[in-house]
């Protein structure tokens, strides 16, 4: 999808250069939601002000309604069809994989030292053990992440323990 | 986002937990993010197309509005300390998060509460799938249309 919109971006229509691309595509993915989503919204934006980022918008998203919309039309007069259920099942078992391998894929990035550990661990305990609203997790870890931030500029840790992102900015300002 | 999704639809009771999962596991075939599908899915069994228009467009607003604001501030935001350490933080909690929805979906589908052929069946298409993803690095919609063949075929 990604390759596409940068394809279709850059190449076809040059609308814009890759460098800029590039960046655009950093922020979206360090925004919330679909990075799909938010990548057309930027490059609407960009291109066309804000109309042009509404009508990205729609034109991301509109396709995949009609999908889901169809299929629920579909599903809720199927689904209590023995083999539909069946390959629900079936499905289930390898949706969950998917679901732990999207947290796999992530770990790079996010778990770099023990206190981003601990944070997994811990959160993960809570979710399980308690019936609190995950966004309290969520704003636990943005807290957390900025009080390390601040005990990181007091204490003077050397680079080498920032980051990933941490560098590569590091990078951009020796450069 | 499953997680918070789920919380809301059943303290509403918009959904049984069973639905619940079945819609999960279609938004996740589909094509798009699973929480916007997800969303869209919900709108229509509640409220029809209206529904899923609607909440579509509010589960993208937020990234909307956000992005549109990034525009105007993208040099401050992309050098702000606060933002990188708040990413620190908020990184660990949402893999936390991913592993808490695969363990809600696991037990929502209720096949693992005894040893049987069912859940034996279950335990192999998740290994496996995981490898095949793992290893071969299979399309996503591959492993869904093999994974479901499986499921015809043993859970009869």
């Amino acid at each position: 999808m990604l390759a596409m919109i940068e394809y279709e971006v850059v190449e076809k229509y040059k609308w814009m250069k890759k460098q800029d691309m590039t960046d655009i595509l950093a922020i979206s993915q360090s925004v919330p939601g679909a990075v799909a989503i938010n990548l057309a919204i930027m490059i609407g934006y960009r291109l066309a002000g804000l109309l042009g980022a509404l009508i990205a918008l729609l034109g991301i998203v509109l396709p995949t309604i009609f999908i889901v919309i169809l299929m629920s039309v579909l599903f809720l007069s199927f689904h209590h069809h023995p083999i539909v259920n069946a390959i629900f099942k079936g499905i289930g078992a390898s949706v969950v994989a998917l679901i732990v391998y999207a947290g796999f894929a992530m770990r790079k990035t996010a778990i770099i030292d023990i206190p981003t550990l601990m944070l997994t661990i811990f959160s993960i305990l809570v979710l399980i053990f308690s019936s609190i609203n995950p966004i309290w997790v969520i704003l636990f870890g943005l807290i957390i992440g900025i009080l390390i931030g601040k005990l990181k500029i007091l204490s003077n840790i050397s680079e080498e323990e920032e980051s990933v992102e941490n560098m590569k900015q590091e990078k951009k300002h020796y450069l | 986002m499953l997680p918070l999704i789920e919380q809301e639809v059943l303290l509403r009771h918009w959904m049984t937990i069973d639905e619940f999962t079945n819609m999960i596991t279609i938004s996740s075939m589909l094509p798009g993010s699973v929480g916007i599908n997800a969303a869209t899915f919900i709108g229509y069994q509640i409220a029809g197309i209206y529904g899923a228009l609607v909440a579509t467009f509010g589960m993208i607003l937020p990234s909307l509005l956000l992005i549109l604001l990034l525009e105007h501030f993208f040099k401050r935001f992309q050098e702000s300390q606060v933002i990188v350490a708040a990413f620190y933080g908020l990184r660990p909690v949402i893999i936390g998060l991913i592993f808490y929805s695969a363990i809600r979906f696991t037990t929502s589908l209720q096949l693992l509460t005894t040893i049987n052929w069912e859940s034996i069946c279950f335990l192999g298409i998740f290994l496996l799938t995981l490898i095949l993803l793992r290893k071969k690095k299979i399309h996503p919609i591959m492993i869904i249309c093999i994974s479901g063949i499986c499921g015809a075929v043993f859970f009869r």
